[in-house]
Formats: C-alpha cells, structure tokens, sequence
C-alpha cells in the first residue's frame, strides 16, 4: 500500500492529471501556477506514463498544443496562471465554441492578494466570457477530486473545462495518498468536421447555440452541484462559499460555534451556478451571505439583490486577499455575534522587501545601465529583473513584453514633443520570446529609437528554473530543438546586435554607451547582456571557488553600496562604521569595486576598477 | 431539490491540534522548516496542511509558512491563533508576535537577547552560532528545531509539541536516506539543538 505524502497543491493537480489519462500537458510559468507542469513532467517519467509534457513560447501556444490534443480525443491540460489566461484567451473563447472530443482542461490558477502578479483578475470571470464551466477547489486534496470530475464533465459535455485553484491552493501543502493510474487507451484520431474545427461565422451561430444548450445542462449536472456542509444547522440566514474562503468558512463557523445555527452551502461549479440552487436559497433564507475571491461571480447569478450580502453591498471588501480573520469578522456580523478572539486592526508591518541575490548579474547590467545612460527611461518587464525597481532602474512594468512596446512608446511620443531622451529597456530572454518579439519587429518597422537590453541568464529564473527557446532541455530534461537569440533579433530588423558580459563592468559600460550613440542615430539597438542566473541548480558547482573582494580602511561609511547597489552579500559594520562583505554569501563577482565611489573595494579576480 | 451533504471527516484528538507559524526571509529554509514538520505530522498518521510562500519574496523577502497539524480546513493561521512562532529571523519576532494565540510561545533565532519586552514566552537560542561550533554550518535550522522539541517536551511525554525528536528523525531520514552525509549533518545538527534544549 502507497503511504499518504506531502504534497503541494499543484502537485497535487499534476498527480490527477496523470491518474486521469491526461496525455498531453503544456504550460508557460507563473507564480502560482508554474509547479504543475514540473510535476507532470516529473510524476510521468516516474510513474511510466507515456506522455507529451511541454514548456511552451507562451501560453496561447501551450493552449493551442494542448487543446488540438483534445480535439483528436486524447485526455489533455493546459496550465497558466490568470495574466497568462489573458494571452490564451484568443483560442479559449474560440475553442469554447467548437469544443473537445477528449476531455481538456484549462487550469488557470489565481493569485488574491496579489502575492506575486500584476492584478488580482479573476479568472472565473473569464470562464463567464468564454461560456465554459469552471470549478473552484478548496485544498490539494479537493483540487485532486475536481481534475477527475473536471475530465469526466469535459467529455460528457464535449466542452473545455476551466480548474481555477488559487495561490492558498497550489501553494498549500497537505497530506494525500496518491492513487493508481485509471487505464486511459485512447489513441489520438483527427475526425474531419469543418463546420466545427473551421467554422465560418454562419456555423459560429449554431456552435454558439450549441454551447448555451450544454451550460443549461452543465447547470443541472449532479456531480458538480453545491454541497450543504451541515444539514442539522436550522437558521434563516445562510453562507454560501467556495474555493479557499469556504474552507475558511468551515473553520470560523466552528470556532464561532455557528455550525448548528448556520447552513453553510460549498459551491464547487461557481459557473455556471445549479439552476435549482439558485431557486431554493432564493427561496428558503431571509439572507444569504457569500464568500469567494477574488470577484462576485457566485454573489452575481444570485439575482435577488435584496436578500444577497456580498461584494456588491459591500459585506465582503472587494479587492485583496480573502483571510480567515476577515471571513471570521463578516460571518460574526452576519450572524450578529463578535469574534473569538479581537485581533488588532491597523495596517501591517510591511516586512523585508525582496532583492536580487548576490552575485546576481542582473544587479551589475541595472547599475550600468544607470551609469552609461544617467537621467534615462527605464522600461522593464516581468520577472526576477523587475527587482531592478529597488535599483532606480526600472521606471515601469506592465504586462508581459511590453518593456519594448513602452520604449517605443516613449521614442514616439518624445519625439512628436521635439525632446531627446535616452530610452533603455531591459527584458528577460524568456520574457523576449514570449511575448517580446511582436513588439521589436513593430519597433524596427516605425524606426523607434533605443536601446534595448536583453537579459539574458538562459532560464526562467523567477518561477523555478524553467527552459527558455535556446536552453536545449526540456520539461523533463529532454533534449530539443533551439533557436539563435542573435539570428532572431537580427532577422526582426535590428542591425546593432552586441553581446556583452555585465560583470565585465567597465566593458559592459561602454558597450551600453556605444549602443547608446548608435540608437540615437539609426534606430533599435540591441544589448544581450548573458551571464548565467546564479541560483540555477547547479549553478555554485559548475563556477570555480572566486577569490572574494574585501572592505578596505579607505571606506568612509558612506553606504553607497548599500543603498544604491543593494547586494545582500554587504552589510554595514556599525561598530567599525563602515561596509563590510559576508564572505559566505559573497560569489566573489567582483562588480561591487566598480560601484563604490572612493574605490574602496579591493581584491578579488578579474578586473580592477580603472 | 436536496443537495448533496458531505462526510466530515473524522474528529482527530484535540490535544494534538497544532498551529504553528515559521517565520524567516527568503533563502532561509522556512519551507524546508515546515515541510519537515508536517512530514513529522504524517508520520505520526496526523494530517496536516501548510501554507507556503512562493515567486518573488523568495529572492530575500519575508517569507511566512503556517502549519496547521490535525484536520485543520483552512491553510491559514488567523491573528491570535498560533500555538507556537519559530523565528528564523530575529527581525520578524515582533510583527510576526501578532498570530500567537494568549497561550503561545515562540522560539528565536538570535545570538543576542531578543524578545525581552515580548507578552508571551521567547526561547532564544543561537542556533547559527552552535551549528557552526558543532560543525554543520548549513545546520541551524535544525538546531533550532531540536532546541525547541527538548524545550517544549512532546505531547506523548506530556510536554506541548505534537511530535518527537524520532518522528523528526524518520522524516530526515526519508529526505535525506540516499545521501549518507547530508544525513548524518542533519542529525548532527539536530542532536546539538537538543543537548542545548535539554541544558
Ligand atoms: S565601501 Fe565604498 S560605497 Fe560602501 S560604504 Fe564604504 S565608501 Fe561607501
Ligand atoms: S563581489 Fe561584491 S557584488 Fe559580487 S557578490 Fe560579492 S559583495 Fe556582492
């Protein structure tokens, strides 16, 4: 017999697919959804299922890959988190409409809070949009059952299925005994159906009729219906929750000894929501309270307004994350009793920011960025490097790529205004191919002008390490095909394309510079800043011991490097009054002697400030 | 229409209810703390659910877990709930004091006198300092942790913890079982947090 294991939330998932018969899985990173698709990959090879997992360039690709799986009747998932969801929701409104033949589910998991994402979207409202059902787990273990529940109402129905499981899910970690794997023989087999697979908009109208009719039914379908939690409880005044808010429901109304008193009702299927349940809270209870995050999707197919305590009448605050000391505070006024215990209100410390790792060679391209291009743009992009903030180096982020479209932008909209500036945006190499490269081909056509440096540290360092286009490796270590960063940039139009190795300080300044001059005058210049991410595993084993730099007497305590340079690896000697290097944390990059003002960083390899 | 009613699960004893919050910045081991712990917890047939933090406050930030042993729904600790606060960092004591229920403790990793002043009872111990005078540098969360189970005494031998030292030691050895040094390191070092716990 298997013994119950720990595991996170997403491997939770990635065990059910697997024991699901899922066959092909595809994903793009993303905190919180970026472990699934590693476990896949991972539990597949460990458990001898023959299956196709795959990183992919971005996730409208991974959902195309995974979809068209579906759509020859093989068992297939797609994962993202909810900012991804935004760049495959082209083939997910659209796929909506022609369906599935094997089951396809879309795990698109949510992020309230935010803990580590640009908005607190939820993706249940895209579920809505794109008409295709959604179910909300509470734990690992019920995100488990719905992978298996989620399949099974994907093939019944013929319709993609959306698992939205939200970062206190996938992050969680609980005890679960893993199962066998379901025997699943279905061989892939394209069944050519134009009218469904191509349809024209005329056989749009009637797929869209077609799909309405399966979410009347998907409304009906008993496996998925709300659960009442305790049937002995007797009041008029009733709790509706689902996701993680309903397991944080269960434990307040114990703790509030409100289970006999309160009936509390777990929606699992927030989209569509059971008809009939719809009619008999309606009918049965002066009021019903509802709880879920991160928006009112359950609260607002409730549609008498009069008796539903919501988002909407603001019962439950609308933005931030759902914690179990505010479900404990509205469900006490909901049912007109204090809480347990007081707990102090007021804002929270806001504990220690996080920062680029020392040695990271991030650090070394921001500071030089700042020293060859003082006063300039910065526009930046999503992931590690956006700690380029605590830098001064990164002025905006706002979704993936749009570090290049931003610079362009600014170059447009500076030049109309007759105002020279300088313009250097920095991106990711995982961030440029995702999403990075429209943006420098529009760039290059319309003659926009700056500098564009691209990060590149071979992987998807933030989210775990994940493969990058040119890193060779797949999601299992397998090898694969690559592409050339050179011959692509090149082949978008740039004809400045330089490589340059950021902990080369003075070197890298200068080809900042140069790149600078050049852009100014012609047009997109591209800076490849490659020096492998420092934390990869593996990483401190393949780099030789370094001999490390030294704090000499001629530091004068201005603490410059601390402040503007930020490497964990300095601290400041208040009894000394000066900086002082952590050898045990220092790799011995030797970049922070080019950053102290009054040279007095010493030692060490390599070049030695000029 | 009648809808469908779950099975509760099975009431597990309140005595080996557990709460507990472990506190450190990223790169520390704060999930390597507490994932150890809930594997303690399964082996002693408790279930157990923690919450962790992942993504970008793991490159050096705050970085909280909580760990809640014995049919626990929800993955977090509400403010003023916590049985017990283990403090990688001794900057996070105080704000992280808040979560500690009235009869919580917690325990501090601190070369220095922290915690005076605290409303509720604080263990201190240097646990960087006897990991690297022990010999396992890489060590200190384990001292930490064999400190505190020797401080605190397990439920079974009528002390507070939910577990054991040997649960901690199974657990270790089924991380650790295919690397002989890591293993040995690790015991090591939680063998001196106890020597220390118990003096
Ligand atoms: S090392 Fe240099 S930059 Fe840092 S505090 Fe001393 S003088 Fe200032
Ligand atoms: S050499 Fe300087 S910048 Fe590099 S890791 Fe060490 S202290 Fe940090």
């Amino acid at each position: 017999m298997k013994n119950r294991t720990l595991m996170l939330g997403n491997e939770a998932i990635a065990l059910a697919l697997i024991e699901n018969g899922c066959r092909v899985a595809a994903s793009y990173p993303g905190t919180p959804a970026s472990e699934i698709l590693s476990s896949v990959a991972r539990l597949g090879k460990e458990l001898g299922v023959p299956m196709y997992a795959e990183w992919a360039v971005n996730e409208k690709v991974a959902f195309e890959v995974a979809y068209t799986a579906a759509v020859t009747g093989l068992r297939a998932a797609v994962a993202m988190k909810q900012v991804g969801l935004n760049v495959a929701s082209d083939p997910l409104m659209s796929a909506a409409y022609s369906g599935v033949r094997g089951g396809f589910l879309v795990v698109s998991a949510d992020d309230p809070g935010p803990h580590s994402s640009q908005t607190e979207q939820d993706s249940r409202l895209m579920a809505m949009l794109a008409k295709v059902p959604v179910l909300d787990p509470d734990s690992p273990a019920q995100a488990r059952e719905l992978v298996a529940a989620g399949f099974d109402l994907s093939e019944r129905f013929a319709v993609p299925v959306m698992i939205r499981p939200t970062t206190r899910v996938c992050h969680a970690c609980q005890d679960i005994l893993p199962g066998g794997v379901l025997p699943h023989d279905a061989k892939a087999e394209f069944v050519k159906e134009p009218s469904r697979w191509a349809a024209t908009p005329v056989f749009r109208n009637r797929l869209h009729k077609e799909l309405c009719d399966k979410l009347a039914r998907i409304a009906e379908w008993g496996p998925t219906a709300p659960v009442l939690w305790n049937p002995e409880a007797s009041g008029t005044r009733a709790v509706v929750a689902s996701g993680v808010a309903a397991a944080h429901a269960r434990e307040v109304l114990e703790g509030l000894g409100l289970w006999e008193k309160v009936p509390f009702y777990q929606v699992v299927q927030p989209f569509p929501l059971h008809a009939s349940f719809v009619n008999h809270v309606l009918e049965w209870y002066d009021e019903l309270l509802v709880l879920e995050e991160p928006a009112a999707v359950i609260e607002m197919q409730l549609l008498d307004r009069r008796r539903v305590r919501g988002k909407a009448t603001c019962a439950v605050p609308e933005a931030g994350e759902l914690l179990p000391e505010t479900v404990e505070r509205v469900i006490a006024g909901f049912a007109g009793t204090a809480p347990a215990v007081p707990v102090a209100q007021g804002p929270q410390p806001p504990g220690r920011r996080p920062t680029l790792c020392a040695g990271c060679p991030h650090r070394a391209s921001f500071y030089a960025i700042r020293r060859a291009a003082p006063g300039g743009i910065y526009p930046s992009d999503i992931g590690c490097y956006t700690l380029g903030l605590n830098l001064g180096a990164v002025d905006t982020v706002l979704c993936m790529g749009a570090a290049i479209g931003q610079a362009a932008g600014f170059h447009h909209a500076y030049r109309l205004s007759g105002r020279a500036v300088d313009i250097v945006a920095t991106i990711g190499d995982s961030t440029f191919y995702h999403a990075g490269l429209p943006g420098l081909i529009d760039a290059t056509v319309q003659g926009a002008r700056f500098v564009l440096v691209i990060l590149d540290n071979s992987m998807a360092a933030m989210t775990g390490f994940q493969p990058t286009p040119a890193s060779g490796a797949g999601a299992a270590g397998e090898p694969t095909g690559v592409v050339d960063m050179e011959a692509l940039v090149r082949a978008c139009g740039v004809r400045f394309c330089k490589v340059g190795l950021p902990s080369r300080f003075e070197e890298f300044v200068g080809l900042l510079k140069e790149a600078l001059a050049w852009s100014h005058e012609n047009g997109v210049a591209v800076v490849i800043a490659r020096e492998p991410c420092v934390m990869a595993p593996g990483a401190s084993g393949k780099r030789p011991p370094a001999a490390k730099p030294a704090v000499t007497d001629a530091c004068t305590g201005c603490r410059h490097c601390l402040t503007q340079f930020e490497c964990p690896a300095i601290g400041f000697d208040e009894a000394a009054g000066r900086a002082s290097i952590d050898a045990t944390l220092c790799t011995g990059c030797g970049v922070c002697r080019h950053v102290c003002p009054v040279g007095a960083i010493r030692g060490g390899e390599g070049e030695e400030p000029r | 229409m009648k809808f469908g009613c779950l099975d509760r699960p099975a009431e597990e004893s309140p005595a080996a209810r557990m709460q507990l919050l472990v506190s450190g910045v990223g790169g520390q081991g704060v999930l390597f703390v507490s994932r150890l712990l809930a594997e303690a917890a399964i082996g002693r047939s408790l279930s157990v659910v923690t919450s962790e933090i992942h993504g970008m406050a793991q490159r050096g930030g705050t970085v909280v877990s909580h760990l809640k042993v014995g049919g626990f729904p929800s993955p977090l600790i509400r403010e003023g709930h916590a049985d017990g606060l283990i403090v990688l960092r001794e900057e996070n004591l105080r704000p992280h004091g808040r979560f500690l229920s009235t009869s919580g403790w917690a325990v501090v990793n601190s070369a220095s006198a922290a915690g005076e002043g605290c409303a509720f009872p604080v263990h201190v111990v240097d646990a960087e300092g006897i990991a690297r005078e022990a010999g396992y540098p890489r060590g200190a969360n384990l001292v930490l942790l064999g400190f505190l189970l020797a401080r605190l005494g397990s439920l079974e031998d009528g002390g507070r913890f939910f577990c054991t030292p040997a649960d901690l030691r199974v657990a270790l050895d089924r991380r650790f079982g295919k690397n002989p040094r890591a293993l040995e390191e690790s015991l090591g070092a939680l063998a001196s947090g106890i020597r220390h716990g118990k003096g």
